[in-house]
């Protein structure tokens, strides 16, 4: 059997129209499903400020974090590092969205953290991709890769990131923690919300070293978790909910 | 042609100076041998199997891999550790032997190996290569 030109020429021409219009076939399948069920775990914390507040002056949570994860301690307030603080109500909060419920909290001290957003921020600007958000919801941040350009640091609309200015070795006891890491200059870091001991299948520290219980930690996806239940039953406010962070850390009032 | 001499002389003279630090060694004899590394102190770190014993684990010494990998290859280990730890939550590392490690270096080849400067500085200096690893991690004192 013989193909002459004019059958030959016209079967490329619609072969090659065939193979173009192959991409635009596939968005008649109907959008692709990006969004995957809830599974697993989310993890969230709770803060329950009167019981905070209960113990006037307290800070184990602060200490027990500090020392066991190796965070520098500097007295310069331009370059100090923290991880969890106490911040005053009207700083921590201050798009007073709820005026008069939350005027029993103006002017008090609240621990604040990083609130590890369901849309992090942070995550959006790094360039190293060396902050990612965990399946889990932990952002998490890999002091290996970070480059010290602090891009995360000016996004993040609650402070929660400390820029290592110096060798922070030289800021801490003799002996550091030898179960965690320090970092090294010119490293951006942050809480965790414990993700080593949460591997262990322990609660993170602050969670532990309360000792009023302010703090409660849990799975969000867990309909029947603690954290849930407190949600469902108390009025809870986030930090600077108009920016659609999302925070993980709830404050219960 | 007249300069040959000259030219024969420096040329001699030139080879015989880059050639200076094989003949200095082979005068001097001096042993390009490997340093001598620490013996790790103990062998107790990987985790128990079900009705294992302590008293087994400790009598019988084993390491993550091979000596003769992890000599040439421990730090591309320790690379892959630290990437399955950090980036993808996954801590649990089986050994060649069937044997179950955590994927730490403080944990665990910190345990066995915790003479830093007799056992990773001596062949880091040796091999001049200048690791930052511990920069951050701490090697001073090891809680199993």
């Amino acid at each position: 059997m013989s193909i002459d030109r004019r059958h030959f020429l016209g079967l490329a021409g619609l072969s090659a129209l065939a193979f173009a219009a192959r991409p635009s076939l596939d968005g008649l399948e109907g959008p692709a499903s990006d969004e995957r069920a809830p599974a697993g775990t989310r993890w969230a914390m709770i803060v329950d400020p009167k019981k905070c507040l209960a113990l006037d002056g307290c800070t184990r949570c602060i200490a027990a974090c500090h020392t066991a994860h190796n965070v520098p301690l500097i007295g310069e307030r331009r370059h100090e590092v923290k991880w969890i603080w106490k911040e005053r109500f009207e700083r921590a909060f201050p798009s007073d969205e709820n005026a008069y419920t939350e005027e029993a909290l103006k002017g008090k001290l609240l621990p604040v953290l990083c609130n590890h957003c369901e849309n992090p921020p942070c995550v959006r600007v790094c360039p190293a991709k060396a902050t990612w958000k965990r399946e889990d919801g932990i952002v998490m941040t890999d002091w290996h890769r970070c480059i010290g350009c602090r891009y995360c640091m000016g996004a993040c609309p609650y402070g929660s990131r400390s820029f290592n200015w110096d060798d922070p070795r030289g800021h801490m006891g003799a002996t550091p923690a030898s179960d965690y890491p320090t970092r090294t200059k010119g490293v951006v870091e942050k809480c965790t919300f414990c993700e080593e001991r949460l591997a262990k299948r322990q609660r993170p520290l602050c969670v532990e070293a309360c000792p009023e219980a302010a703090l409660v930690f849990g799975d969000l996806n867990d309909p029947k978790s603690q954290v849930r239940d407190l949600l469902r039953t108390r009025h809870s406010i986030r930090r600077r909910p108009e920016l659609g962070t999302q925070p993980a850390v709830y404050y219960v009032i | 042609m007249r300069d040959r001499s000259f030219i024969v002389a420096g040329l001699v003279l030139f080879l015989g100076l880059v050639t200076f630090p094989v003949w200095y060694n082979v005068a001097a004899r001096t042993d390009p041998g490997a340093p001598a590394l620490a013996r790790p102190s103990a062998a107790g770190v990987r985790l128990l199997r079900r009705g294992e014993s302590a008293r087994l684990l400790a009598s019988e010494p084993s390491c993550v891999a091979p000596r003769e990998y992890m000599r040439a290859s421990h730090m591309r280990l320790l690379t892959e550790w630290r990437e399955d730890v950090v980036r993808r939550a996954n801590r649990s590392y089986v050994a060649y032997d069937g044997h179950r490690y955590e994927k730490s270096f403080t944990g665990t080849c910190l345990t066995c190996h915790g003479d830093k400067a007799q056992f990773c500085d001596r062949c880091h200096t040796y091999a001049g290569v200048s690791p930052t690893c511990m920069d951050c991690h701490v090697t001073a004192v090891v809680t199993p």
